[in-house]
């Protein structure tokens, strides 16, 4: 009998895991992907559409053209985890598992700030990206805020890409003299991570963008046009463009195995999920201290599906999660750098250049047909230094 | 000086930039001149809060580190 693999989630993580899993175990296991839509968003795509420079087409694809042909798909949602009976109950019926992968990455909660879905544009859904394509195709100059209205959120670098792409997009539409860009940081700088702030501040003074410091966003005024913070101080806009408070899926709020925002308590090494050993997570559901993004997610999926062939196959599972992630980051006139660490090493982003922009491009093409099928591979022989090695940041 | 500690964080375990924002939090809640005590594990967080205080005008009154975690006592503006 083949042993049966659920994988929830058919995103970025779930489906590289899966496809991982079935070209391991062959007949060995019976892989089955449950995803709600069928639907796969390629979601660094939407700063794109935002900015009007891609359409929506080019970002989705239908999951099954993504996923090998003896993977299963079913499409339905996860409504309740049961990891004792071992099955997984669905909105229309129930799928029993002997391993299960949670990749339900996270939810957008923009309810959680008072005055934000009325008062704020953002760009984390494909509909939220249109809707201020359309806004800033009316813009005719003002006052634009950017930031981040809750801590974990996807992408850490998206809003500082942002604000570099839209001085790009006002400087061609014309508008640039009578428009400013300020973004607001929950910090005393532009990015969480140290050197990588160092890098890109110098490049917002150089381009007139504006930063406020410490501003961790508490409400929005819509009437008013306000935005204030907990630290008590409140700023105007004339364009607002806040991403949204993120939390787990309700699936595994419901089912009791996540903390109290819903994200899965996971080992950093191995992804299994608390102490039930034949459950793995990946991607952005976890609680893990480290970026929510699809490079993580890439990076976790060999470990979980080289964890599960083992436990399948009754050898010692192999694989640790090292902490990897490597992203691009566009800081707008053409020009990328490229974060690359992992929990021990932190980044040492190279001074932008054409080449990271041209790579970042490449990888937006190239996407489809390499990452979900795990044509990649693991490790990208690209010259990207990491910082010396710090045996704090290993500390959970 | 009286030294009561209205509320203490465990902020253990959490990475930049999510001590300062649950203090900040945390501090919203409370009243001028409360005493806030947090724990973390950050390294990032010693220059962080020094930092955030200082911005803040809350007014950091004690700095310790013993066994990776770090311990800041602040109160209140």
């Amino acid at each position: 009998m083949p042993a049966s693999v659920v994988v929830l989630g058919g995103g970025v993580g779930g489906t590289l895991a899966a496809n991982l899993l079935s070209k391991e175990l062959g007949r060995d296991a019976r892989v089955t992907v449950v995803d709600p839509t069928g639907m796969h968003h390629y979601q660094p795509g939407y700063l794109y559409v935002a900015l009007g420079q891609a359409n929506a087409r080019w970002l989705i694809r239908d999951e099954r053209t993504l996923l090998r042909k003896d993977v299963d798909l079913v499409i339905d949602r996860a409504v309740r985890i049961l990891p004792d009976a071992g099955t997984v109950r669905l909105e229309g019926g129930s799928l029993d598992w002997e391993y299960l992968v949670i990749a339900t990455g996270a939810a957008l909660a923009p309810d959680r700030v008072p005055g934000l879905v009325e008062g704020s544009h953002g760009f984390y859904s494909l509909e939220d990206a249109q809707r201020l394509r359309e806004a800033l195709r009316r813009f005719r100059g003002g006052r634009i805020l950017v930031g981040v209205a809750g801590i974990p959120y996807k992408c850490p670098p998206a809003p500082v890409e942002f604000v570099f792409m839209l001085e790009d997009y006002l400087r061609r539409r014309g508008i640039r003299h009578k428009s400013s860009v300020t973004l607001l940081s929950p910090l005393n700088r532009a990015f969480t991570i140290e050197s990588a702030s160092k890098v890109i501040q110098p490049i917002m003074e150089e381009r007139g963008i504006g930063l406020t410091t410490f501003f961790n966003v508490e409400e929005v005024d819509p009437s008013a046009q306000i935005v204030s913070s907990l630290e008590g101080e409140k700023e105007e806009y004339d364009l607002l463009v806040l991403v949204p408070p993120h939390a787990g899926r309700p699936v595994v709020l419901d089912s009791h195995i996540g903390d109290g925002s819903g994200w899965l308590p996971t080992d950093r090494y191995t992804l299994q999920v608390g102490d039930m050993d034949r459950v793995f997570a990946l991607g952005d559901a976890t609680n893990l201290p480290i970026s929510k993004s699809g490079s993580t997610a890439h990076f976790e999926a060999p470990v979980v599906a080289s964890r599960i062939a083992g436990l399948v196959r009754g050898t010692t599972p192999k694989g640790n999660y090292g902490g990897r992630v490597m992203c691009f980051l566009e800081t707008g006139r053409r020009k990328a750098t490229v974060l690359r660490f992992d929990y021990e090493h932190p980044p040492a982003p190279p001074q932008p250049n054409l080449l990271w922009h041209s790579a970042k491009w490449m990888f937006n093409r190239l996407y489809w047909e390499t990452l979900p099928q795990g044509r990649l591979p693991d490790n990208v022989p690209l010259p990207i230094p990491t910082g010396r090695s710090d045996p704090q940041r290993s500390q959970p | 000086m009286s030294m009561q500690i209205a509320r203490s964080l465990d902020l253990r375990g959490l990475s930049c930039p999510l001590p300062i924002v649950k203090t900040a939090q945390a501090m919203k809640e409370l009243s001028s001149g409360d005493v806030v005590e947090a724990l973390a594990t950050d390294p990032g967080s010693v220059a962080d809060f020094g930092a955030w205080c200082k911005s803040t005008g809350n007014e950091l009154l004690e700095q310790s580190q013993d066994d990776g975690v770090y311990r800041f006592v602040i109160r209140k503006r």
